[in-house]
């Protein structure tokens, strides 16, 4: 990219100045360190289940046991609706985006202050950091969408055209964990009780999100309220896609796309903002 | 080089400024608790403070790290940057390294930055250590197809060519070093900041990075270069702008600068005397003379081994009869901690009034006790009944606590970043036990291999 005849032209000249009030987002600095995102993201994969005994199998076991879980309890035991489906499959379809993004969010609302010792000694857009910790989870979620694949296949569920749709319900989730993630890790520089809440936080949401059950429990036009979480867009799409509900996008799933967009848009804002403080507190 | 940058400067500062609230300088971070309790009685000054804005009124406690600093460093200078702890050049570095944002002011830099405020920065253990060639090289800003083409060459000169594939967490802290600096040393900006990186390693580690930034320098390339060690200044830098309490003491030929430094307060240096009996700091009773710091062998340094006993010694004259006195040693780190306080104990002295005359005390500090860095030694004589302090010197000498990283410092092998106010050496005892059956088989008493 700064190519050397970039450089015989024009000497990059960076001029130093206190900002003031909300700044730009400056997503061209975000790209000239893509390939610090890339390796962050590297580093993330290539250390996250050294020293375990599992390895990436726990990629697997933490949506898979939750499954099985709700299978027992809400499943067998309280009779819940899953829109014609068998229930652990109903389950697992939605864990498997939800784990993606929970765990999405964990890492990257706890991602500046792990990396204080960066921020402190080295400059790079900052936004990098929780952008990659997000982005180090999709490896999870292949492992578990293979599962989740082949738990179809169990069950006799051919996958049609509608899985195309996927990557944008993916991209959706990414949005959304990124999203909270940046308003979370900022406020986490500050207040180091946010990675005591986000267990919570995770918890409430999920309930709060169509996972043991199917949002067709509402009626409209309480259901396309509903998608002002984001997640509940995710979860009814990947259903919708992967197992034919009849949770077409909709109302619901637009409604859930502005709220995330929006979500990461003021997010970003208040990062940037924030940012300059960061390596004097963190 | 673009000939038509050749006028301009590298490197401008015009009235930089940086304001730190108390304490945000220290790792330090606020309850939800305080701030839901200030939320109740102050709800729209914790809105604001969420916001990012400064809170009014109330008038936080600050200090200025910087006061309009202004300077200019033109292409292919080597320029030194120094002055005692807590003058500014950290945070002028910071500064100039976009880590953290100026309060007031302007800087340009015109070129490429590379900065080195540490090395290793970014290092994982878990990754081996070519992996952390890519990783460390990144994080420095280079370009991967840069890494690629100089990977042979960072390995060669570190000297890890079998290791490149064994997770660093297995390197010798000497290993791990010498890999951290090549990736450094490997970078190739047009503009280079380095801060006391040297601070770290043996002699001849140190002795290599000196060589790489003279090196640097040589090749027309723009050096900002702090540091404690004013030989090294003198030699590297041609120029040297020397910082007191966050403005600019002085700015001029290198050798004049540092000959300034030591001279004047402004240095705090292993040795200060007062030779004239009327600038001297006196109560009438009791003058102080000279203080100095002592290594271990006996001689005045600067640099104290991190194993080895240092002493502080005062020379004071008494001028009157009849005073009980003590003198007082204060200990503190960079970052003005007060590590701890001694007072004298010579059982000679205790409770006994003194004839006038001329008295040497030292006070021998035991080794392992100091982390790695500067300690900043205020020095005082009282008298408790009635309470006088006859004199006192805030920061009268300094001397750098190194680890020269042998192994058998409280460190063990350990190279990496290690913080805390004091690094005594504890007695560590790990006893095996063999599983029960095992036990029961050879005897309770059974020796026990400790590796």
């Amino acid at each position: 990219m700064s190519s050397l005849a970039q450089q015989e032209t024009e000497v990059p000249t960076i001029v130093i100045r206190p900002s003031r009030g909300w700044i730009a987002l400056k997503l061209g600095d975000l790209w000239e360190y893509r390939e610090l995102l890339y390796f962050l993201v590297w580093r993330d994969i290539k250390v996250r289940y050294k020293q375990t005994a599992l390895g990436a199998a726990w990629a697997i076991i933490q949506p898979f046991t939750s499954m099985v879980v709700f299978s027992l309890f809400f499943g067998k035991l309280a009779k819940m609706p899953s829109d014609g489906i068998p229930y652990p499959i109903f389950a697992f379809s939605g864990l498997v985006p939800w784990t993606f993004f929970a765990n999405g969010l964990a890492q990257s609302a706890n991602s500046l202050v792990d990396s204080a010792n960066l921020i402190k000694k080295v400059y790079f857009p900052r936004l990098t950091i929780p952008i990659a910790n997000v982005l180090s989870g999709l490896v999870d979620f292949s492992l578990a969408f293979m599962v989740l694949i082949g738990m179809m296949l169990w069950y006799g569920i051919i996958p049609t055209g509608r899985i195309l749709w996927l990557p944008f319900l993916l991209l959706l989730a990414f949005v959304t964990a990124l999203a909270v993630g940046l308003w979370l890790s900022v406020l986490n520089v500050e207040y180091r009780d946010v990675k005591y809440t986000i267990p919570f936080l995770t918890q409430f949401w999920m309930f709060a999100t169509p996972i043991v059950y199917p949002s067709t429990l509402l009626k409209e036009p309480w259901r396309t309220v509903y998608g002002l979480n984001p997640m509940v867009g995710v979860v009814e799409g990947f259903r919708w896609a992967l197992l034919g509900t009849k949770t077409a996008p909709g109302p619901m799933i637009a409604v859930s796309g502005v709220a995330a967009i929006a979500l990461l848009v003021g997010g970003a804002f208040y990062f940037r903002r924030m940012e300059k403080t960061f390596a004097d507190v963190v | 080089m673009p000939t038509s940058s050749e006028s301009a400067d590298a490197i401008r500062v015009e009235a930089l400024s940086k304001r730190y609230r108390i304490g945000e300088r220290r790792a330090r971070y606020k309850s939800l608790r305080d701030v839901l309790a200030r939320a109740a009685l102050q709800p729209a000054r914790v809105l604001r403070s969420l916001a990012g804005r400064a809170p009014d009124g109330g008038a936080p406690q600050t200090i200025w790290a910087l006061r309009n600093v202004s300077f200019r460093v033109g292409h292919g200078e080597v320029v030194g940057i120094i002055g005692r702890n807590g003058a500014g050049k950290s945070t002028l570095l910071k500064i100039l390294s976009r880590i953290t944002e100026p309060t007031s002011g302007l800087a340009e830099i015109r070129g490429r930055v590379g900065s080195l405020l540490e090395v290793g920065t970014g290092f994982h253990n878990e990754l081996t250590g070519g992996e952390n060639i890519y990783l460390n090289g990144a994080i420095l800003g280079m370009r991967r197809r840069e890494i690629e083409r100089k990977f042979d060459e960072i390995v060669a000169f570190a000297g890890v060519e079998k290791f490149v594939d064994t997770p660093v967490k297995h390197y010798s802290s000497g290993m791990y070093l010498r890999l951290a600096f090549s990736v450094a040393a490997h970078l190739d900006p047009e503009i280079l900041l380095v801060d006391e990186v040297l601070a770290v390693g043996d002699a001849a580690f140190q002795r290599r990075c000196l060589e790489k930034i003279e090196d640097v320098g040589r090749h027309g390339r723009t050096v900002l270069f702090v540091s404690h060690n004013m030989p090294a200044i003198t030699r590297l830098c041609s120029r040297t702008v020397l910082l007191d309490e966050g403005g600019v003491a002085a700015d001029g030929p290198s050798h004049q600068v540092v000959a300034k430094y030591l001279s004047s307060d402004i240095g705090t240096t292993a040795e200060r005397e007062w030779r004239d009996p009327a600038t001297a700091p006196s109560s009438g009773a009791a003058r102080l003379c000279a203080v100095r710091v002592r290594g271990n062998n006996g001689g005045v340094t600067e640099a104290v081994d991190i194993r080895k006993p240092v002493g502080i010694e005062m020379e004071f004259d008494v001028l009157e009869e009849g005073w009980q006195l003590w003198s007082s040693f204060d200990f503190f780190n960079e970052e003005g901690l007060l590590l701890f306080g001694s007072i004298e104990t010579d059982p000679e002295w205790r409770g006994k009034p003194r004839p006038p005359g001329h008295y040497v005390t030292t006070a021998w500090v035991p080794g392992n006790l100091f982390s790695e860095g500067p300690v900043i030694v205020n020095v005082e004589l009282l008298t408790t009944h009635p309470h006088v302090r006859h004199f006192r010197e805030r920061q009268a000498v300094a001397f750098q606590v190194v680890d020269t990283m042998e192994g058998d410092s409280a460190r063990g092998d350990w190279g990496g970043e290690w913080s805390g106010a004091v690094r005594p050496m504890l007695a560590w005892k790990t006893r095996y036990e063999r599983s029960g059956d095992q036990r029961r088989a050879l005897g309770p008493e059974a020796p026990v291999d400790a590796r």
